[in-house]
This record gives structure tokens, sequence and C-alpha cells, in this order.
């Protein structure tokens, strides 16, 4: 069984484990850390120890042979005939990732209309693009999709399978993984393959954006992962780039489904999945109430952007729920994100932090935002808005 | 109709401070508390419970002091809990977590529907509940806005995905997982306390779920977590002074910039 172990040739008796852990079972005696029974593995003392002295050992007894799987596989997700541009951000990071190895990238298309797209996912980087073709898989549904997939990834011996952490991605890699009993990492924000060992060092935020966790997937393939939107940048599409379109056709039983959609309700005009903008006007307590929140709109308007706001002003009830950015609310990475009255606690930081450019406006001088922003404005959010509304009305006529 | 919630003691990660000298978490004194989007699966599955009638199971994997968690479910309006604690499903990653709770819904025997959070704050995957789905090998309807129906042996409910709402109808048993839109958490009952002070929780080990260790906890973990650390902070950023005149001439600037005008 699993065991953890305290060096005593290298613990030097700093005490950095103690605070570390969260439920409080290490105490220094005689200059040594003692951890308890109680200890749960969680692995923060040995992540927070700097020498190295917290040891954690896994007890696998049996092992893949991780030597048979190669290649990058990406899964591509299709919305009304058009694949999404998160497909292509992952094809890019495919293929910096493979030609880090000299491996090659796959994608997977499950459409009922594949158009040509098979071929413009060669021109933003695969080499292969495995179609599934069948009217049943016009919407993503779980089952179907897990099958396939499923079905492409024991056939195909990845080494690495990406999807975009969308509600798709979310939904399917961790019933593939579970299914192929191997290791998924959600949401990650950088990949890197370690030329030693192969394997790919997965980072994403956690504990609501306080640390960066790097995780691995030693023992077992594919190491799956979803990957954050907006996150990792696409090519250019090569039209001279070579690649090859291999029909993957669904299996007897593949297309089965014990849910189905019954319908689909599109956003109605006005309303926005601020998730999709390119530019996000924000605002947080320092908005004061929900009638001022029509500044924030009339900017928006403008910009052709949409109005988030802090989880402040959704509980002060000045907007609703589905604008919330943040821990507890919607992961947004724009072009450009306007945080306005916004202190920038961790909770909001670790929904926007992504962002391309962050311009701040707050009265507060000492806000934390101002430490991340890029661009900070001090002053009074009242007094800047509608200045600027009307500067740009004046540019623009 | 027997719902079975599962649910999570999570550090309060609003209260959780870096050590600014060492780049390291602190968690000493910081609060354990239910993971708060497992409030809205709880008060989903008491609201379809009060209406179709059946008792609703709390359950979570932790610690032994993770029971606290399923004294305040009770307290909401929980009618049985369970504790599913051993030390071999300590260190346990997404896979391990899901295979150790579906073997104990497998067990439980006769769950209609099991209600996770859309994720917990700590580790924010959202993966334990669709990874409990496949381990079950039930259905699932994640990121649910809104149940509209159970009925006949179906549920209906609302997926809020990009762009729009999928109305999705599955059999049942299925695994759902709640967004907090879906619905308002009530709060504790005095009634409901004084049930959770007194009840009996039932813990459950390996030995009980029948599961091998080499599947359960750290063992069972095909992810391992091998460095933390903390986030850049771009401290370089533009800092603009000035009349409010100036500023906002500033700022359309930078808005602006790309239109070229």
């Amino acid at each position: 069984m699993a065991s953890i172990e305290v060096r005593k040739d290298t613990c030097v008796g700093c005490g950095a484990c103690v605070p570390a852990c969260p439920y409080g079972v290490i105490s220094m005696e005689d200059g040594l850390a003692i951890i308890s029974d109680e200890c749960y593995l969680c692995g923060a003392c040995e992540s927070s120890c700097s020498f190295g002295a917290i040891i954690i050992r896994q007890d696998k007894s049996e092992k893949v042979d991780i030597s048979e799987y190669s290649g990058i596989m990406v899964l591509a997700e299709q919305r009304d005939r058009v694949v999404d541009h998160s497909t292509l951000e992952l094809l890019g990071e495919a293929r910096r990732l493979a030609d880090s190895c000299g491996q090659e990238v796959l994608a997977a298309l499950l459409t009922s209309d594949c158009g040509d797209w098979p071929a413009r996912l060669v021109e933003h980087g695969a080499d292969r693009v495995l179609v599934t073709s069948a009217a049943e898989l016009t919407h993503f549904r779980t089952e179907p999709f897990t099958q396939i997939v499923s079905r492409m990834i024991e056939e195909m011996r990845p080494a690495v399978v990406l999807a975009a952490a969308t509600t798709t991605g979310r939904d399917l890699m961790p019933r593939i993984a579970k299914n192929l009993n191997t290791g998924l990492t959600a949401d990650c924000t950088e990949l890197v393959i370690d030329g030693e060992s192969g394997n790919l060092m997965q980072t994403r935020p956690a504990f609501g954006g306080n640390i960066m966790a790097t995780i691995v997937c030693a023992d077992t393939r594919p190491q799956m992962a979803t990957v954050r939107p907006r996150v990792m940048k696409a090519l250019e599409p090569d039209p001279a780039r070579a690649g090859e379109v291999v029909e993957f056709p669904a299996a007897h039983g593949e297309l089965d489904s014990r849910t189905e959609i019954l319908e689909f309700l599109p956003l109605e005009e006005g309303e926005v999945d601020i998730t999709e903008s390119d530019i996000i006007v924000s605002g947080g307590r320092g908005v004061k109430d929900s009638t001022n929140f029509a500044l924030l709109e009339e900017l928006a308007g403008l910009l052709d952007a949409s109005v988030g706001a802090s989880r402040a002003s959704v509980d002060a009830g000045w907007i609703p729920y589905p604008h919330q950015v943040g821990q507890t609310g919607k992961t947004v990475n724009p072009k450009t994100y306007i945080a306005c009255g916004i202190s920038g606690a961790i909770q909001h930081r670790v929904g926007m932090q992504s962002s391309d450019r962050i311009i701040a406006i707050n009265k507060d001088e000492t806000a934390p935002i101002f430490e991340f922003c890029h661009e900070g404005f001090i002053g009074d959010l009242f007094e800047i808005l509608p200045l600027v509304i009307k500067e740009i009305k004046k540019r623009r006529s | 109709m027997r719902i079975a919630v599962a649910v999570k003691q999570v550090p309060d990660t609003a209260e959780v401070r870096i050590d600014p000298e060492r780049g390291t978490l602190i968690r000493e004194g910081v609060p354990s508390i239910l993971n708060p989007f497992d409030e809205y699966a709880l008060e989903e599955a008491f609201r379809w419970r009060d209406e179709l009638g059946g008792t609703v199971v709390v359950i979570t994997m932790g610690p032994p002091w993770a029971e606290s968690v399923l004294r305040e479910a009770v307290a909401m309006g929980a009618d049985e809990a369970l504790l599913i604690s051993d030390r071999a499903f300590a260190g346990a990653d997404t896979w391990a977590t899901s295979h150790t709770l579906a073997a104990a819904v497998t067990k439980l025997g006769d769950v209609d529907l099991v209600i996770t959070g859309k994720q917990a704050i700590d580790g924010d995957t959202a993966q334990t509940g669709p990874s409990i789905a496949a381990s079950l090998d039930w259905p699932q309807i994640t990121f649910v806005g809104k149940v509209r129906s159970i009925e006949d042996g179906h549920i209906l409910a609302e997926r809020y995905v990009e762009g729009g709402i999928e109305v999705v109808r599955s059999s049942l048993p299925a695994v759902v997982t709640i967004l907090k839109d879906a619905n308002t958490p009530r709060l504790p009952s005095l009634r409901g306390k004084m049930k959770a002070r007194k009840l009996e929780i039932p813990t459950w080990g390996i030995d009980d779920l029948g599961l091998d260790p080499a599947e359960t906890g750290l063992d069972g973990s095909p992810t391992r977590v091998v460095t933390i650390s903390t986030p850049e902070t771009s401290s370089d950023g533009e800092m603009h002074r000035g009349t409010p005149e100036e500023l906002a001439a500033a700022l359309a600037d930078l808005l602006l910039g790309e239109e070229g005008s």
C-alpha cells in the first residue's frame, strides 16, 4: 500500500511542512518532521518541502507497457457543422508537442457532415484525421462518442489525448479515462513533454487559483488532458501541409444511447455566453448598484462586448449569475477584459487571469487587481466611463 | 425514489494563504467546508424527494473528520448519511475516488439517481461525476442548470452548454451534475439540526466495498501531482494616473487601438 516517509538524513527540521498540512497531522520532534498515521496522503507537505525530505510512495503492481503508445490525438469538437476554434488551438499545441518528441498528430472527428473540415484539420497541424460519419453524430452525445473514441484510442494507441475543456470535453473525457483505466487532468493551461521520461507535464490552476499544480500520469497510457480554450495558439493554416484522412466507421451498437437531445435552445438575442466574447466589460462591488450596470452595458454595446461581473455584484443581485466570472462562476479568456470596480481577489482572478489584456479601473490604488493587470487606471469609474463612452462616440463619428 | 448525493469536504479556498517566502500554501487553520456546489446538488435532491417521495442519502469519501459535512447535509434535509473512509482510500485522484464512490452506490443497491455538484472548489476538475457514471455504466447529464421532470423512469434536464441550452432526456438510473443556476439551497432546519446531532453515520471501508487496494487511494490513482508552484504575477503592468479626462482619453486609445482611429 502507498506510504509516506520523512527521510531522516535529509529533513533539516525547518518546519515548512507543518502549516502546509491541511489536516494538522505533522509535528516537529527533535528537529525532525513526524507525520502521524492520520495522514491522508494529499501530498501538500511533499510539495512544501524544499529539501525533498518527504517521499510518498505509490505501490504499483501492474505495469502497462507505455512504449507501445505514440502520437498526440486531438478530439475535434463540431457545433453547427463548424469545428470549434478550440480544436484548432489544440492542434497547434499538439503539433508543438509532437515535434518536440518526433511523433505524429492525430485528429478525431465524429460528425454527421464533415464538409471540408478533414482537410482543414490537416492544414492546422494534423498528420492523420480519423473521421467517423453517422447521422446520429450531429450533436455531441456522451455514450456514442465515448464508445467510438475509446475504440479509436485502443486501436491507434496514442501517448496523449487532448480535448478542449468545454462542456463537451469535460463530459466526455472522464468517461473515456475511467473506461480505459488511465489518468485525466482537467483544464490544463500548460503542457510540456519531459524529454527524459516522455511523460506529459500537465499544469493547471488549483485551489481556487492559489497554486499551479503540475500533474503526470506516469504508469498508464494514454495521458489524457482537457485544455482551457483560448490559452493555446492555433497555427496559421498551411494548404501545403500533407496529411491523410482515414475513415473510421462506427461499429454495431456504438451509436446507441440512453440519453437523447430533445431540443437545443440557442441563446436569445441580447443573451450572451460571456465565455465566447472577445471583449468583456466586467463590474464589481465598486459599481454600487444594478442601475449603474447600464453604464457598463453602454460601453459593452459600443465595443461589441459582453458584460461580466464579480461574485460580489451577483450576490448583491445587481446582475444575474450567468454573468459571473471567477471560481464559482465562469472562466473566461477574452482578448480584452475590462475590470471596473473589481478588487481582484483570487477567486475572481482565477476566472479571468488568462485574458490576453486586462484593463483595470479602480479608485483604490492598493487593490490587488493592479498587481496583475496589464493596464491600470487609478480613478473613479463613474467619472471615467461616461467620458470614455463620449470619447469613443466622438472619435467614431 | 432513492437519490444519492455525493459531496466533498473542501478547504475554504478563500481562506488559503501563501507563504510569501517559501511560495507554499498555508492550510493550517483554514476552515473545512461543504463544497459550495454540493449545496445545490443536495437541494435538487430534496426538491424531487419532496415532490415524488423517497429518500436522499448523502455520501462522502474522506478522512474520518469529513463526517461533519455529512451532518451538515442531514441538517439541511438528507435522510441518511454514509461515510466512505479507509486508509486505503487516502491520496485518491478522480479515477480512484469515483471508482470507490461507485462501489458504494452499487452496494447501496437501490439508487435511482446520483447527483453531484458541478465540481469541487479545491480541485475544480468536474471529473468525479462523469467518472462515477462511467464506473456504474449509467448514462449521465452534466452541467445541469435545471431539472424539468423526473417521471416514468426518465429524467428531463437542461444542460447549459456553450451557445445555449440542450434539453436532454435520460433513462434512470443516471448521474447528474448540477450548476448553481438550478435552485436556491435551503438553510438547515431546527429539526434537521437535531437529527444531524443524533444520527448514527455508518462508515464503509475497503473490505465493506470489496475493493482491491490496487484500485483505490494513491495506488489506484493514475495521476499524481509532481510539483506545485505559485502563479506568476505580472507586476509590470502600466499604471495610468491623471484627470478623468486624461484617463478617459488614454483608455479610449487602448480600446480603439485596433480600429486605427
